[in-house]
Protein backbone atom coordinates (compact mmCIF):
# COMPACT_ATOMS: atom_id res chain seq x y z
CA UNK A 1 0.00 0.00 0.00
CA UNK A 2 2.02 3.28 -1.15
CA UNK A 3 1.86 6.24 1.57
CA UNK A 4 -1.06 8.24 -0.62
CA UNK A 5 -3.41 5.46 -0.62
CA UNK A 6 -2.29 4.97 3.47
CA UNK A 7 -3.13 8.61 3.86
CA UNK A 8 -6.08 8.32 2.03
CA UNK A 9 -7.22 5.08 3.79
CA UNK A 10 -6.67 7.09 7.04
CA UNK A 11 -8.40 10.23 6.72
CA UNK A 12 -11.66 7.72 5.32
CA UNK A 13 -11.27 6.01 9.00
CA UNK A 14 -11.36 9.09 10.82
CA UNK A 15 -14.91 9.53 9.14
CA UNK A 16 -16.25 6.82 10.52
CA UNK A 17 -16.81 8.46 14.37
CA UNK A 18 -19.59 10.24 12.48
CA UNK A 19 -21.64 7.27 11.83
CA UNK A 20 -20.99 6.16 15.93
CA UNK A 21 -22.30 9.82 16.49
CA UNK A 22 -25.31 9.42 13.95
CA UNK A 23 -26.04 6.15 15.50
CA UNK A 24 -26.30 7.52 19.05
CA UNK A 25 -28.09 10.97 18.12
CA UNK A 26 -30.63 8.61 16.52
CA UNK A 27 -30.81 6.24 19.54
CA UNK A 28 -31.49 9.30 21.93
CA UNK A 29 -33.76 11.09 19.53
CA UNK A 30 -36.37 8.15 19.27
CA UNK A 31 -36.10 7.47 22.99
CA UNK A 32 -37.93 8.98 25.48
CA UNK A 33 -36.94 12.29 26.92
CA UNK A 34 -36.26 11.46 30.50
CA UNK A 35 -33.99 9.07 29.40
CA UNK A 36 -32.13 10.96 26.66
CA UNK A 37 -28.53 12.40 28.85
CA UNK A 38 -28.43 8.39 29.61
CA UNK A 39 -28.31 7.06 26.05
CA UNK A 40 -25.56 9.71 24.74
CA UNK A 41 -24.03 8.75 28.02
CA UNK A 42 -23.89 4.80 27.35
CA UNK A 43 -23.28 5.74 23.90
CA UNK A 44 -20.00 6.96 25.20
CA UNK A 45 -19.39 4.58 27.41
CA UNK A 46 -19.79 1.80 24.87
CA UNK A 47 -17.59 3.73 22.39
CA UNK A 48 -14.77 4.01 25.18
CA UNK A 49 -15.50 0.20 26.55
CA UNK A 50 -15.03 -1.35 23.09
CA UNK A 51 -11.55 0.78 22.24
CA UNK A 52 -10.21 -0.57 25.47
CA UNK A 53 -11.43 -4.13 24.86
CA UNK A 54 -10.22 -4.64 21.43
CA UNK A 55 -6.77 -3.06 21.92
CA UNK A 56 -6.51 -4.94 24.95
CA UNK A 57 -7.43 -8.56 23.22
CA UNK A 58 -10.09 -8.10 20.77
CA UNK A 59 -7.31 -7.91 18.08
CA UNK A 60 -5.48 -11.16 19.29
CA UNK A 61 -8.51 -13.14 17.73
CA UNK A 62 -9.33 -10.77 14.41
CA UNK A 63 -5.89 -9.87 13.31
CA UNK A 64 -5.24 -8.78 9.74
CA UNK A 65 -5.16 -10.74 6.33
CA UNK A 66 -1.60 -12.47 5.87
CA UNK A 67 -0.50 -12.42 9.69
CA UNK A 68 0.24 -15.09 11.88
CA UNK A 69 -3.41 -17.01 12.89
CA UNK A 70 -4.30 -20.69 14.04
CA UNK A 71 -4.75 -22.68 11.14
CA UNK A 72 -6.41 -26.36 10.89
CA UNK A 73 -6.75 -28.58 7.55
CA UNK A 74 -9.98 -30.20 6.86
CA UNK A 75 -10.11 -32.54 4.09
CA UNK A 76 -6.81 -31.10 2.57
CA UNK A 77 -7.79 -27.42 3.17
CA UNK A 78 -6.66 -24.99 5.17
CA UNK A 79 -9.31 -23.18 7.02
CA UNK A 80 -8.49 -19.87 9.11
CA UNK A 81 -9.85 -19.91 12.35
CA UNK A 82 -8.17 -17.59 14.52
CA UNK A 83 -6.03 -14.43 14.36
CA UNK A 84 -2.48 -15.28 16.85
CA UNK A 85 -1.86 -11.66 17.48
CA UNK A 86 -0.42 -10.47 20.83
CA UNK A 87 -2.54 -8.32 23.62
CA UNK A 88 -2.92 -4.82 23.59
CA UNK A 89 -1.40 -4.47 19.69
CA UNK A 90 2.22 -4.79 20.91
CA UNK A 91 2.86 -6.90 17.70
CA UNK A 92 2.41 -4.03 15.47
CA UNK A 93 4.10 -0.97 14.37
CA UNK A 94 2.16 1.76 14.20
CA UNK A 95 3.81 3.24 10.82
CA UNK A 96 0.97 3.59 8.68
CA UNK A 97 0.86 0.25 7.25
CA UNK A 98 -2.03 -2.44 6.57
CA UNK A 99 -2.06 -3.71 9.78
CA UNK A 100 -2.09 -0.84 11.45
CA UNK A 101 -4.42 1.07 9.68
CA UNK A 102 -6.64 -2.25 10.44
CA UNK A 103 -6.37 -2.08 13.81
CA UNK A 104 -7.67 1.71 13.86
CA UNK A 105 -10.31 1.02 11.63
CA UNK A 106 -11.13 -2.05 14.12
CA UNK A 107 -11.52 0.04 17.22
CA UNK A 108 -14.28 2.21 15.40
CA UNK A 109 -15.90 -0.96 13.69
CA UNK A 110 -16.15 -3.06 16.97
CA UNK A 111 -17.65 0.32 18.58
CA UNK A 112 -20.17 1.01 15.85
CA UNK A 113 -21.41 -2.66 16.28
CA UNK A 114 -21.58 -2.62 19.93
CA UNK A 115 -23.50 0.52 19.69
CA UNK A 116 -26.39 -0.47 17.16
CA UNK A 117 -28.10 -3.08 20.57
CA UNK A 118 -27.96 0.11 22.29
CA UNK A 119 -31.02 1.66 19.72
CA UNK A 120 -32.89 -1.45 21.20
CA UNK A 121 -32.40 -1.14 24.77
CA UNK A 122 -32.48 2.20 25.52
CA UNK A 123 -35.09 3.61 27.95
CA UNK A 124 -34.21 0.59 30.08
CA UNK A 125 -30.72 -1.10 29.22
CA UNK A 126 -28.48 0.04 32.84
CA UNK A 127 -25.05 1.24 31.98
CA UNK A 128 -23.10 -0.70 33.68
CA UNK A 129 -24.36 -4.30 32.40
CA UNK A 130 -24.30 -2.53 28.94
CA UNK A 131 -20.26 -1.73 29.02
CA UNK A 132 -20.00 -5.34 30.02
CA UNK A 133 -21.91 -7.09 27.34
CA UNK A 134 -20.09 -4.52 24.54
CA UNK A 135 -16.83 -6.13 25.98
CA UNK A 136 -18.61 -9.71 25.06
CA UNK A 137 -19.28 -7.88 21.72
CA UNK A 138 -16.34 -6.30 20.96
CA UNK A 139 -13.75 -8.66 22.96
CA UNK A 140 -15.19 -12.32 21.09
CA UNK A 141 -18.03 -11.88 19.13
CA UNK A 142 -17.07 -9.28 16.57
CA UNK A 143 -13.35 -10.10 16.29
CA UNK A 144 -14.02 -13.85 15.80
CA UNK A 145 -16.59 -12.98 12.58
CA UNK A 146 -14.27 -10.26 11.47
CA UNK A 147 -11.59 -12.57 10.94
CA UNK A 148 -13.38 -14.98 9.23
CA UNK A 149 -14.60 -12.26 7.12
CA UNK A 150 -11.76 -9.51 6.75
CA UNK A 151 -8.53 -11.30 8.50
CA UNK A 152 -7.69 -13.52 6.08
CA UNK A 153 -9.98 -16.34 7.72
CA UNK A 154 -11.97 -19.35 5.88
CA UNK A 155 -14.96 -17.24 4.92
CA UNK A 156 -12.53 -14.76 3.13
CA UNK A 157 -10.45 -18.27 1.44
CA UNK A 158 -14.03 -19.82 0.07
CA UNK A 159 -13.42 -18.25 -3.62
CA UNK A 160 -9.60 -19.49 -3.16
CA UNK A 161 -10.13 -23.32 -1.75
CA UNK A 162 -13.69 -24.20 -2.94
CA UNK A 163 -14.43 -21.76 -6.07
CA UNK A 164 -16.97 -19.77 -4.64
CA UNK A 165 -16.76 -16.86 -6.10
CA UNK A 166 -14.20 -14.33 -4.92
CA UNK A 167 -14.98 -15.54 -1.29
CA UNK A 168 -17.32 -13.82 1.31
CA UNK A 169 -17.51 -10.20 0.00
CA UNK A 170 -18.35 -7.82 2.76
CA UNK A 171 -16.73 -4.78 1.75
CA UNK A 172 -18.20 -1.57 4.15
CA UNK A 173 -19.23 -4.37 6.94
CA UNK A 174 -22.74 -5.04 6.54
CA UNK A 175 -21.97 -8.32 7.92
CA UNK A 176 -19.18 -7.78 9.85
CA UNK A 177 -20.60 -4.61 12.10
CA UNK A 178 -24.51 -4.53 10.66
CA UNK A 179 -25.15 -7.71 11.26
CA UNK A 180 -23.53 -9.11 14.32
CA UNK A 181 -25.11 -5.71 15.88
CA UNK A 182 -28.41 -5.79 14.81
CA UNK A 183 -28.66 -9.59 16.05
CA UNK A 184 -27.38 -8.57 19.13
CA UNK A 185 -29.59 -6.29 19.24
CA UNK A 186 -32.52 -8.33 18.67
CA UNK A 187 -31.15 -10.50 22.00
CA UNK A 188 -30.83 -7.67 23.97
CA UNK A 189 -34.48 -6.44 22.96
CA UNK A 190 -35.83 -10.04 23.89
CA UNK A 191 -33.61 -10.33 27.20
CA UNK A 192 -34.98 -6.96 28.50
CA UNK A 193 -38.12 -7.08 27.50
CA UNK A 194 -40.67 -4.61 26.23
CA UNK A 195 -40.71 -0.49 27.83
CA UNK A 196 -43.70 -0.53 30.40
CA UNK A 197 -46.72 0.73 28.85
CA UNK A 198 -45.58 -0.44 24.81
CA UNK A 199 -47.81 -2.75 25.30
CA UNK A 200 -51.79 -2.71 26.58
CA UNK A 201 -53.23 -5.55 28.79
CA UNK A 202 -54.92 -6.70 25.83
CA UNK A 203 -51.60 -6.67 24.03
CA UNK A 204 -51.89 -4.26 21.69
CA UNK A 205 -48.68 -2.07 20.63
CA UNK A 206 -48.94 1.91 21.60
CA UNK A 207 -47.01 4.23 19.75
CA UNK A 208 -44.04 5.55 21.59
CA UNK A 209 -43.01 8.45 19.63
CA UNK A 210 -39.05 9.39 20.17
CA UNK A 211 -38.58 12.87 21.71
CA UNK A 212 -36.56 14.71 19.64
CA UNK A 213 -37.50 14.40 15.29
CA UNK A 214 -34.66 16.99 14.63
CA UNK A 215 -31.63 14.25 16.81
CA UNK A 216 -32.79 11.59 14.17
CA UNK A 217 -33.36 13.57 11.28
CA UNK A 218 -29.85 15.07 11.94
CA UNK A 219 -28.23 12.34 12.64
CA UNK A 220 -29.16 11.05 8.82
CA UNK A 221 -26.73 13.44 7.92
CA UNK A 222 -23.99 11.91 10.22
CA UNK A 223 -24.31 8.80 9.38
CA UNK A 224 -24.12 9.12 5.55
CA UNK A 225 -20.94 11.10 5.92
CA UNK A 226 -19.72 8.66 8.82
CA UNK A 227 -20.88 5.53 6.37
CA UNK A 228 -18.85 7.30 3.27
CA UNK A 229 -15.47 6.60 5.30
CA UNK A 230 -16.67 3.30 6.58
CA UNK A 231 -17.33 1.96 3.32
CA UNK A 232 -14.67 3.45 1.78
CA UNK A 233 -12.34 2.08 4.18
CA UNK A 234 -13.18 -1.01 4.27
CA UNK A 235 -13.07 -1.62 0.43
CA UNK A 236 -9.20 -0.20 0.42
CA UNK A 237 -8.25 -2.23 3.51
CA UNK A 238 -10.55 -5.53 3.53
CA UNK A 239 -11.73 -5.75 -0.44
CA UNK A 240 -8.33 -5.30 -2.44
CA UNK A 241 -10.87 -2.19 -4.19
CA UNK A 242 -8.24 0.40 -5.66
CA UNK A 243 -8.02 3.95 -4.51
CA UNK A 244 -9.76 4.78 -8.32
CA UNK A 245 -12.91 3.20 -7.16
CA UNK A 246 -13.37 5.70 -3.81
CA UNK A 247 -15.93 7.84 -6.49
CA UNK A 248 -18.01 4.76 -7.20
CA UNK A 249 -18.39 3.81 -3.08
CA UNK A 250 -19.31 7.12 -2.35
CA UNK A 251 -22.15 7.28 -5.35
CA UNK A 252 -23.36 4.07 -4.24
CA UNK A 253 -23.45 4.77 -0.49
CA UNK A 254 -25.33 8.18 -1.61
CA UNK A 255 -27.84 6.18 -3.99
CA UNK A 256 -28.32 3.36 -1.72
CA UNK A 257 -29.44 5.63 1.19
CA UNK A 258 -31.65 7.63 -0.80
CA UNK A 259 -33.44 5.36 -2.69
CA UNK A 260 -33.79 3.96 0.45
CA UNK A 261 -35.16 7.16 2.40
CA UNK A 262 -37.39 8.01 -0.46
CA UNK A 263 -39.14 4.09 -0.41
CA UNK A 264 -39.63 4.55 3.14
CA UNK A 265 -41.51 7.94 2.22
CA UNK A 266 -43.69 6.73 -0.07
CA UNK A 267 -44.25 3.57 1.56
CA UNK A 268 -45.44 5.62 5.25
CA UNK A 269 -47.21 8.52 2.73
CA UNK A 270 -49.35 5.14 1.09
CA UNK A 271 -49.89 3.64 4.35
CA UNK A 272 -50.89 6.13 6.55
CA UNK A 273 -51.64 9.38 4.67
CA UNK A 274 -48.10 11.54 5.25
CA UNK A 275 -44.70 10.30 5.52
CA UNK A 276 -43.35 9.27 8.69
CA UNK A 277 -39.91 10.94 9.82
CA UNK A 278 -38.81 8.14 11.89
CA UNK A 279 -39.23 5.50 9.47
CA UNK A 280 -38.22 7.68 6.88
CA UNK A 281 -34.70 8.10 8.84
CA UNK A 282 -34.68 4.07 9.78
CA UNK A 283 -35.19 3.83 5.87
CA UNK A 284 -32.64 6.04 5.02
CA UNK A 285 -29.96 4.28 7.74
CA UNK A 286 -31.02 0.76 6.38
CA UNK A 287 -29.85 2.17 2.90
CA UNK A 288 -26.19 3.25 3.82
CA UNK A 289 -26.02 -0.44 5.84
CA UNK A 290 -27.52 -2.50 2.97
CA UNK A 291 -24.56 -0.35 0.66
CA UNK A 292 -22.00 -1.45 2.69
CA UNK A 293 -21.70 -5.22 1.65
CA UNK A 294 -21.26 -4.33 -2.04
CA UNK A 295 -20.08 -0.83 -2.08
CA UNK A 296 -17.65 -0.40 -5.46
CA UNK A 297 -18.84 -3.53 -6.72
CA UNK A 298 -22.33 -2.40 -7.61
CA UNK A 299 -23.14 -0.42 -10.30
CA UNK A 300 -24.51 2.60 -9.13
CA UNK A 301 -28.35 1.65 -10.76
CA UNK A 302 -28.34 -1.83 -8.63
CA UNK A 303 -27.13 0.11 -5.89
CA UNK A 304 -30.27 2.32 -5.86
CA UNK A 305 -32.80 -0.66 -6.55
CA UNK A 306 -30.94 -2.42 -3.45
CA UNK A 307 -31.32 0.85 -1.41
CA UNK A 308 -35.24 1.22 -2.70
CA UNK A 309 -36.03 -2.90 -1.22
CA UNK A 310 -33.51 -1.88 2.04
CA UNK A 311 -36.07 0.93 2.50
CA UNK A 312 -39.30 -1.13 1.84
CA UNK A 313 -37.71 -4.61 4.50
CA UNK A 314 -37.12 -1.41 7.27
CA UNK A 315 -40.24 -0.05 6.89
CA UNK A 316 -42.44 -2.85 6.87
CA UNK A 317 -40.14 -4.84 9.37
CA UNK A 318 -40.54 -1.82 11.57
CA UNK A 319 -44.24 -2.72 11.98
CA UNK A 320 -43.84 -6.67 12.05
CA UNK A 321 -41.33 -6.89 14.83
CA UNK A 322 -43.28 -4.52 17.15
CA UNK A 323 -46.63 -5.28 16.37
CA UNK A 324 -46.77 -9.21 15.37
CA UNK A 325 -43.76 -10.26 17.50
CA UNK A 326 -44.04 -8.22 20.27
CA UNK A 327 -40.32 -6.79 19.75
CA UNK A 328 -39.71 -3.41 21.68
CA UNK A 329 -36.82 -1.67 19.08
CA UNK A 330 -37.23 2.05 19.67
CA UNK A 331 -34.65 2.51 17.64
CA UNK A 332 -35.66 -0.36 14.96
CA UNK A 333 -32.10 -1.45 15.01
CA UNK A 334 -32.79 -5.38 14.52
CA UNK A 335 -34.70 -3.88 10.73
CA UNK A 336 -31.94 -1.45 9.86
CA UNK A 337 -29.28 -3.28 10.93
CA UNK A 338 -29.57 -7.38 11.28
CA UNK A 339 -32.54 -7.58 8.36
CA UNK A 340 -30.79 -4.54 5.39
CA UNK A 341 -27.47 -5.85 6.33
CA UNK A 342 -28.57 -8.83 5.36
CA UNK A 343 -30.16 -7.93 2.21
CA UNK A 344 -27.28 -6.05 1.15
CA UNK A 345 -25.13 -9.25 1.89
CA UNK A 346 -27.22 -11.37 -0.79
CA UNK A 347 -27.64 -8.32 -3.26
CA UNK A 348 -23.64 -8.11 -3.44
CA UNK A 349 -23.76 -11.67 -4.41
CA UNK A 350 -26.69 -11.51 -6.89
CA UNK A 351 -25.99 -8.04 -8.60
CA UNK A 352 -22.76 -7.20 -8.10
CA UNK A 353 -19.60 -7.43 -10.51
CA UNK A 354 -18.57 -10.42 -9.06
CA UNK A 355 -18.15 -13.99 -10.44
CA UNK A 356 -21.36 -15.94 -11.03
CA UNK A 357 -21.02 -18.40 -8.15
CA UNK A 358 -20.45 -15.43 -5.70
CA UNK A 359 -23.58 -15.83 -3.85
CA UNK A 360 -23.21 -19.02 -2.63
CA UNK A 361 -20.11 -17.32 -0.63
CA UNK A 362 -22.70 -14.88 0.92
CA UNK A 363 -25.32 -17.40 1.54
CA UNK A 364 -22.45 -19.22 3.85
CA UNK A 365 -21.52 -16.03 5.52
CA UNK A 366 -25.15 -14.97 6.09
CA UNK A 367 -25.85 -18.77 7.85
CA UNK A 368 -22.51 -17.93 10.33
CA UNK A 369 -23.90 -14.78 11.00
CA UNK A 370 -27.27 -16.44 12.08
CA UNK A 371 -25.88 -20.24 12.75
CA UNK A 372 -22.90 -18.66 14.89
CA UNK A 373 -22.63 -15.02 15.64
CA UNK A 374 -26.54 -15.18 16.91
CA UNK A 375 -26.59 -18.17 19.33
CA UNK A 376 -23.66 -16.68 20.68
CA UNK A 377 -24.78 -13.50 21.33
CA UNK A 378 -27.59 -14.56 22.92
CA UNK A 379 -26.22 -16.74 24.71
CA UNK A 380 -23.78 -15.03 26.53
CA UNK A 381 -26.05 -12.05 27.02
CA UNK A 382 -28.21 -14.73 28.58
CA UNK A 383 -25.55 -15.59 31.28
CA UNK A 384 -24.68 -11.82 31.43
CA UNK A 385 -27.94 -11.28 32.61
CA UNK A 386 -28.50 -14.27 35.09
CA UNK A 387 -25.78 -12.41 37.41
CA UNK A 388 -25.92 -9.03 35.94
CA UNK A 389 -29.75 -7.78 35.59
CA UNK A 390 -29.46 -6.03 32.70
CA UNK A 391 -32.59 -3.82 32.97
CA UNK A 392 -33.82 -1.17 35.07
CA UNK A 393 -35.65 -1.84 38.36
CA UNK A 394 -39.77 -0.68 37.50
CA UNK A 395 -39.04 2.45 39.61
CA UNK A 396 -36.19 3.36 38.10
CA UNK A 397 -37.89 3.16 34.47
CA UNK A 398 -40.86 5.07 36.19
CA UNK A 399 -38.49 7.94 37.35
CA UNK A 400 -36.59 7.60 33.84
CA UNK A 401 -33.38 6.22 33.40
CA UNK A 402 -31.59 10.48 33.80
CA UNK A 403 -32.66 10.74 37.12
CA UNK A 404 -32.32 6.74 38.44
CA UNK A 405 -28.89 5.84 37.34
CA UNK A 406 -27.31 9.71 36.53
CA UNK A 407 -29.35 11.42 39.13
CA UNK A 408 -29.63 14.91 36.79
CA UNK A 409 -31.96 14.76 34.03
CA UNK A 410 -31.28 15.96 30.26
CA UNK A 411 -33.51 18.92 29.82
CA UNK A 412 -33.72 20.15 33.15
CA UNK A 413 -35.76 23.27 32.28
CA UNK A 414 -38.51 21.20 31.30
CA UNK A 415 -40.78 19.74 33.96
CA UNK A 416 -43.81 17.92 31.65
CA UNK A 417 -44.27 14.25 31.90
CA UNK A 418 -46.63 11.94 29.92
CA UNK A 419 -47.60 9.25 31.66
CA UNK A 420 -47.74 7.01 29.30
CA UNK A 421 -46.46 4.26 30.67
CA UNK A 422 -49.17 3.54 32.55
CA UNK A 423 -51.58 0.39 31.37
CA UNK A 424 -54.19 1.62 29.83
CA UNK B 1 -38.54 -24.48 22.83
CA UNK B 2 -35.81 -21.72 22.66
CA UNK B 3 -33.21 -24.35 23.52
CA UNK B 4 -34.00 -26.21 20.49
CA UNK B 5 -34.33 -23.75 17.81
CA UNK B 6 -30.81 -22.62 18.85
CA UNK B 7 -29.49 -26.19 17.98
CA UNK B 8 -31.32 -26.45 15.20
CA UNK B 9 -29.68 -22.91 14.15
CA UNK B 10 -26.13 -24.09 15.59
CA UNK B 11 -27.10 -27.54 13.51
CA UNK B 12 -27.92 -25.49 10.69
CA UNK B 13 -24.70 -23.91 10.34
CA UNK B 14 -22.73 -27.64 10.76
CA UNK B 15 -24.57 -28.67 7.38
CA UNK B 16 -23.62 -25.54 5.55
CA UNK B 17 -19.61 -25.82 6.94
CA UNK B 18 -20.06 -29.23 6.23
CA UNK B 19 -21.16 -29.13 2.59
CA UNK B 20 -18.33 -26.34 2.19
CA UNK B 21 -15.63 -28.33 3.36
CA UNK B 22 -16.63 -32.04 2.16
CA UNK B 23 -18.70 -32.01 -0.97
CA UNK B 24 -17.18 -31.18 -4.47
CA UNK B 25 -19.76 -30.41 -7.38
CA UNK B 26 -21.00 -27.14 -7.54
CA UNK B 27 -24.47 -28.16 -7.31
CA UNK B 28 -24.46 -30.58 -4.76
CA UNK B 29 -22.14 -28.32 -2.46
CA UNK B 30 -25.19 -25.33 -3.67
CA UNK B 31 -28.08 -27.76 -2.35
CA UNK B 32 -26.53 -29.02 1.05
CA UNK B 33 -26.03 -25.75 1.82
CA UNK B 34 -29.78 -24.12 0.85
CA UNK B 35 -30.10 -27.30 2.89
CA UNK B 36 -28.70 -26.09 6.21
CA UNK B 37 -30.05 -22.77 6.07
CA UNK B 38 -33.32 -24.42 5.65
CA UNK B 39 -32.59 -25.84 9.13
CA UNK B 40 -31.53 -22.55 10.21
CA UNK B 41 -34.67 -21.25 9.48
CA UNK B 42 -36.76 -23.56 10.98
CA UNK B 43 -34.39 -22.79 14.55
CA UNK B 44 -34.96 -19.20 13.69
CA UNK B 45 -38.63 -19.74 13.33
CA UNK B 46 -38.39 -21.89 16.71
CA UNK B 47 -36.74 -19.01 18.86
CA UNK B 48 -38.75 -16.35 17.40
CA UNK B 49 -41.76 -18.16 18.57
CA UNK B 50 -40.53 -18.73 21.99
CA UNK B 51 -40.06 -15.21 22.49
CA UNK B 52 -43.38 -14.03 21.30
CA UNK B 53 -45.51 -12.96 24.40
CA UNK B 54 -48.85 -14.08 24.43
CA UNK B 55 -50.77 -10.67 23.65
CA UNK B 56 -52.97 -11.15 26.92
CA UNK B 57 -49.25 -11.08 28.62
CA UNK B 58 -47.34 -8.23 27.47
CA UNK B 59 -48.15 -5.74 29.73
Amino acid sequence: MSEAVSMLCLVMILLVPLAALGLALMNTGLGRSRSAAHTMLTALCIMATAAVVYFAFGFCWQGAAGRAAHIFNINGKPWNWFGAESPFFSSLTMDGSLPSLVALSQMFGAGLAALIPLGAGTDRWRLGPACVSTAILAGVTYPLFAHWAWGGGWLSQLGVHYGMGRGYLDAGGAGCIQVTGGLTALCIAWILGPRRGKYSSSGMAAALPGHHTVFVLLACFLAWIGWTGLNASGALLFAGSPSSSLVLIAIDTMLSASAAALAAAVITRTRFGRPDASLCANGWVGGLVASSAGCGFLSPAVAAVTGVVAGALVTLSVEWLDVYLGVDDPGGSVSVNAIAGTWGLLAAGMFGRVPESQWLAQVVGIATLFGFVFPLAFTSNWVLNRFFPQRVSPEGEWQGMDLHELGAGAYPEFVIHREDFIQR
Amino acid sequence: MKPAGFLLLLAGWGIVLTAAALLEPTAVRAGFVLAGVGVEGLGLALVIRAHIVPRGDRS
